[in-house]
This record gives structure tokens, C-alpha cells and sequence, in this order.
């Protein structure tokens, strides 16, 4: 159903109940209206009058301290380095977020097939990538080229026939990218796997019946409507490595926007305003994705699995299916704390 | 009748841990024949039919659909276990409808009825659909094509739900409870597109409740509790006459 239509109805049925009424009624006036002292909320406003003076008290004192170099902020709020910081800081987001979704659906899928071997090694994957520290593991990528200088394909212990330089974990970008999507994917699989566990068993079992394999089963059917348990907290997730992306400086990456404010402050010796020049950018970037996740959220709420907008009858049965509120269907928002 | 029957269970059992639902279910289902399962829950019927779909796997006896053993190759004295893809293509002729109707809501009645021939049977979308709309017009919802399964009532899903079943040409159509999550007042259309599907000489095996349809439709009656038949026949004698107390007792229940 469109969003006029479903207005409409909403605003026709008050008007439809009066009528009701009136027609069978005898009495047709109106019913007194209720006047009566609203209850009152002192507290409220004196915490708030409270809070809002020891705001006031601070920013007026924060204005004054030379510590927080605002002459500063404004100076390097608009600097190039870090525009650009900011921009390698977005990419970085960027890229470990597709690997992370592609390395996680098919962790989710391998966990969920039948196949022992396949749910064995994603559960191993989880356990590990999941159980450790996103910073310890950026460190440990970071000396991997220290570790394995060349990659080399041959039998064990012999002479190798073909001896690759380690070029993949030199590039520190890509070492990061790799880093953090290795990492993001153990926590991408377990919400991908919940979205396919909240589709009804029934799904699955009717497409089984219908001659379908269980890679058609996942592809056609399954998966299409876990998509919108999976979407939200998805969004969640780039807004959370966003800020991950901070830690490459365990690696060490220094060109993102963490790392270059960093850099600068460590020759002008201000750290505070440009620490306060780096959250600002950090909270651009989170606001607009805030937005972009609030509709998607919406979006994804609506009714159940309808794409395409309907010129169906106005008043649908209630459908046997799994909605989004789904008994089960655990959200994205509770995985937390890393790193 | 002559020729092999289109199900044949011999001594069928299935365990669910030390749970035994089946306990030897021997029954016959010969070619158009049309075959209701009565009896309390928990008796074992939905089992049964979903261990003819191979959707369960039967732990003893034997099971054949068209003279092909369900789920296993036999090779000299061996039992072979059929790999997912062999399974898979013995469903092709088996035709499943739920009681939970279970359409794809994702996806328009014709997107619903057209997905597996169009995946596993690999006919054109354009042929798929033509086929699509005729079978929506045989269960009487030619106009709802379009329609989500949201859109539609519950006889109307249940309906769609036949006719996906119907779309991959099976040879024997299951059907689990059909009316069972249905109002009161949307059964009668179900019910009358199965009546058709019987008249057409399709070969069917119907888990119900509903002792009239029963009655006017089935060439066989089967009363099952506790895992095992307890009572077959022509259906009128099952249920004017009962012979086995339990029977007598569940009829007199339900009736």
C-alpha cells in the first residue's frame, strides 16, 4: 500500500465512526469535553534548568581556555590534510564494509549449510576473528610481512618453484582494509545468520518440496526475505567502522583522519583542537549516515516482504508470514563491544 | 488395479529420538487414486506424508512412489543413500501443498507458481507464466496474478499454493491439513478445487479433517493413531460402520 492511501484511511475513520453514530443514536449532541488540571512535572523542568546552566557554565568556560586553541580548529577544520584524511578515512570505511559483507554472508551460509566441513570452519572463523581484539588483530596484520617476507608455491621444505614478494601486506591500505573486514565479517556473518534464521521453516520447506536445491532454496527464496532483518543493522555496522577505522594506527597507517590529525598536532603541539578538528569530521560522517539508516529503517519496517507497491484490495489479510517483528528475529544493535 | 501403485509403504517406521511416530505403516496407493488420512494429532499422518516427499527420512521399512524406492538406490542386497541432487529430482513429481499455505511472500502469486519450473525444470519465463495463468484460472483466481500473497485470504493463498504445487506437473499431490489454518467460511473453495483435481483422475493423498470431503471424495479412508493404521476402507463403511474401538471413539468425536 502507498503511503496517500494508508492517510487517507487513517483520516476517514474518525469521520466514518461519527456517522455510525449519529445514525443510531438518539441523542446527537456532542458529549461535554473533559476539563481537568493536566498533571503537573515540576522535577522535569528543574533538572532541565539545572543541566542547562551547568552546559551553559561549561561552554562559556571552554570558550576562554586557551587549551582548546579554537583559533585552531577553524584553522585546520577546512585544512587540506585533513579533507583528505577524511576521505581515505571514508574509502577505508568503504571497502572493509563490502568485504566484510561479502566474507559474511558466505561465513553465515557455510555455518547454516549441512555440510560439517563448511559449518565447522566458519564456526572457527568466528571464534577467532570475533574473540580477539580488533586493534591486536590490525597489530598482527601489520607485521604479517615481517612474518611471511615472500609468499612461495612448491612442496613443503624443498626448493619452492615460484617465489611471490609479499607485496599485498606492504601496502598498509590494504593491509587495513583487510584488517578491518576480516575482522567486521565474524560480526557481519552472525547478522546475516540471524536474518536467515528469522525466515519461517516453512520457506524453506515448501521450496525443498518444490524440487528446489538448497543453493536455489537459499538464493531465491530464503535469502531475498532475510534481506530486511538484515539491512538496519547493517547500517549500524558502517557506522561503528567508521569509527573502527581510527585503530590502523595499529598497524600503522597514519593517513586517515585519526592519523593525520594526529600527525599534525605532533609538530604544532595543539592536540586538543586538532582532536576536536577529527570528531568533527567523524560526527559529519555519522549524522548523514544516521539519516541515511533512519530511512532504510523505515523503509525496511514496512509491512511485510512487499517491494513493488500494490494495486491490491485495500484491506489485506493478516499474513501467516514472519514480519520484521518476528518472534527470533534478534536486531544487529546487541552484538557490541569490540575492539 | 494392474501395474505398479503410485506409493507403496511397506512397514514404514520413523523415530524422532525414542519417540516412534511411525510404527509399520503398510498402505497402497494405486494410480488416480485419491486416499484421506484421519486421525487424532500426533498420530503420525504428517509424518507419513512428508517421509513420501522424502522431506523426512524413513528409518525402517520400505517406501516407493511409482515403483522408485524414496530416498535410496537399492543395488543388489545394498540400500544406497540418494545424494541431494537424486532427491531433489524424485520430488519433481511429488506435489506438496501445506497447511500453512507456505507461499513465498516476496513474490506474486505468478512469480510463486513460475520460480521452480522456471529453476529446476529450466522453462522459459514467457512459457512459465502462460502456464502460470492458466493454472491460477483452473483454481479460480485468474485475476490475482499480481496479487502478494499478503493481498490475498487464506482459501485464496491456500489456492495459489496449489496451483504452485500443480506447475511442476507432479504425478501424486500430498496435502497437509489444507483447511486446518483457514476460517470456517473459506474452506468450501479449497475443498472444491481439490474435488476438480480429484475428478481429473490426479492421484492424491490428503491429510485431513474434514470427514464430509472424506466422505464424498476419497476412494479410500485410512484412520491412523499411535503410528500405525488402525482401520481402511471405503470410506462410507469407515464411517457409518467403524469396527476398531478406537476408530468408533474418534469418530464419535469428530463427527
Amino acid at each position: 500500500m502507498s503511503e496517500p492511501e494508508s492517510d487517507r484511511m487513517i483520516e476517514s475513520e474518525p469521520d466514518r465512526k461519527h456517522r455510525d453514530r449519529s445514525g443510531q443514536d438518539t441523542d446527537n449532541s456532542p458529549a461535554e469535553a473533559i476539563v481537568a488540571i493536566p498533571l503537573r512535572h515540576p522535577w522535569r523542568i528543574v533538572i532541565a534548568v539545572v543541566l542547562l546552566l551547568g552546559l551553559a557554565v561549561f561552554v562559556l568556560d571552554a570558550a576562554q581556555r586557551a587549551d582548546y586553541g579554537w583559533p585552531d580548529v577553524g584553522k585546520y577544520i577546512f585544512d587540506r590534510r585533513i579533507s583528505q584524511a577524511a576521505w581515505v578515512t571514508l574509502w577505508l570505511t568503504i571497502y572493509s564494509m563490502i568485504g566484510a559483507i561479502v566474507i559474511g554472508l558466505l561465513l553465515a551460509i557455510m555455518r547454516l549449510s549441512p555440510n560439517p566441513v563448511l559449518k565447522s570452519i566458519a564456526w572457527l572463523y568466528i571464534w577467532i576473528f570475533r574473540g580477539t581484539p580488533v586493534y591486536v588483530q590490525l597489530v598482527f596484520w601489520g607485521i604479517v610481512a615481517l612474518i611471511y617476507p615472500v609468499f612461495t608455491l612448491g612442496i613443503p621444505f624443498t626448493t619452492p618453484w615460484v617465489t611471490v614478494p609479499n607485496e599485498i601486506f606492504t601496502n598498509l591500505f590494504i593491509t587495513a582494509v583487510i584488517g578491518l573486514a576480516l575482522n567486521e565479517a565474524a560480526y557481519m556473518s552472525e547478522i546475516v545468520r540471524a536474518g536467515l534464521l528469522s525466515v519461517d521453516e516453512g520457506q524453506a520447506e515448501a521450496s525443498t518440496a518444490l524440487a528446489m536445491s538448497w543453493g536455489q532454496t537459499m538464493r531465491y527464496v530464503v535469502v531475498p526475505q532475510a534481506m530486511k532483518i538484515i539491512i538496519p543493522p547493517t547500517g549500524n555496522e558502517v557506522i561503528s567502522m567508521l569509527k573502527t577505522t581510527s585503530l590502523v594506527a595499529a598497524i600503522p597507517l597514519s593517513i586517515d583522519l585519526y592519523g593525520v590529525s594526529r600527525g599534525i598536532s605532533a609538530v604544532t603541539f595543539t592536540p586538543v583542537p586538532l582532536l576536536i578538528v577529527a570528531s568533527l569530521w567523524y560526527l559529519l560522517f555519522t549524522s548523514v549516515l544516521m539519516v541515511g539508516q533512519h530511512f532504510i529503517e523505515k523503509r525496511f519496517s514496512r509491512g511485510t516482504g512487499r517491494i513493488k507497491s500494490g494495486k491490491a484490495p485495500a484491506a489485506p489479510e493478516p499474513a501467516p508470514t514472519a514480519g520484521p517483528g518476528a518472534p527470533g528475529a534478534p536486531l544487529g544493535t546487541d552484538f557490541g563491544g569490540k575492539g | 488395479m494392474t501395474g505398479v501403485p503410485m506409493v507403496l509403504a511397506e512397514k514404514v517406521s520413523k523415530n524422532f529420538g525414542s519417540n516412534r511416530v511411525l510404527r509399520g505403516i503398510s498402505l497402497e496407493v494405486d494410480p488416480g487414486e485419491v486416499l484421506c488420512i484421519v486421525g487424532p494429532s500426533g498420530s503420525g499422518k504428517s509424518t507419513f506424508l512428508r517421509c513420501i516427499n522424502h522431506l523426512e527420512v524413513v528409518d525402517g521399512g520400505r517406501l516407493s512412489v511409482d515403483g522408485q524406492l524414496v530416498g535410496y538406490r537399492q543395488k543388489g542386497e545394498k540400500l544406497y543413500e540418494l545424494k541431494l541432487k537424486e532427491a531433489a529430482f524424485q520430488r519433481q513429481e511429488i506435489g506438496m501443498v501445506f497447511q500453512r499455505f507456505n507461499l513465498f511472500p516476496h513474490l506474486t502469486a505468478v512469480e510463486n507458481i513460475i520460480l521452480a519450473p522456471m529453476r529446476v525444470k529450466k522453462i522459459s519465463k514467457a512459457a512459465a507464466t502462460v502456464r502460470a495463468t492458466e493454472l491460477l484460472e483452473r483454481v479460480g483466481l485468474g485475476d490475482k496474478g499480481d496479487a502478494y500473497p499478503a493481498h490475498l485470504s487464506g482459501g485464496q493463498q491456500q489456492r495459489v499454493a496449489i496451483a504452485r504445487a500443480l506447475a511442476m506437473d507432479p504425478k501424486l499431490m500430498l496435502f497437509d491439513e489444507p483447511t486446518s489454518a483457514l476460517d470456517p467460511e473459506l474452506v468450501g473453495e479449497v475443498l472444491d478445487v481439490m474435488k476438480g483435481l480429484a475428478k481429473s483422475g490426479m492421484t492424491m493423498i490428503v491429510v485431513t479433517h474434514e470427514m464430509g470431503f472424506a466422505r464424498e471424495v476419497a476412494d479410500t479412508l485410512v484412520f491412523m493413531d499411535d503410528g500405525v493404521v488402525v482401520e481402511a476402507g471405503a470410506p462410507r463403511q469407515i464411517l457409518s460402520d467403524p469396527q476398531h474401538d478406537r476408530t468408533k471413539a474418534f469418530l464419535s468425536k469428530v463427527l
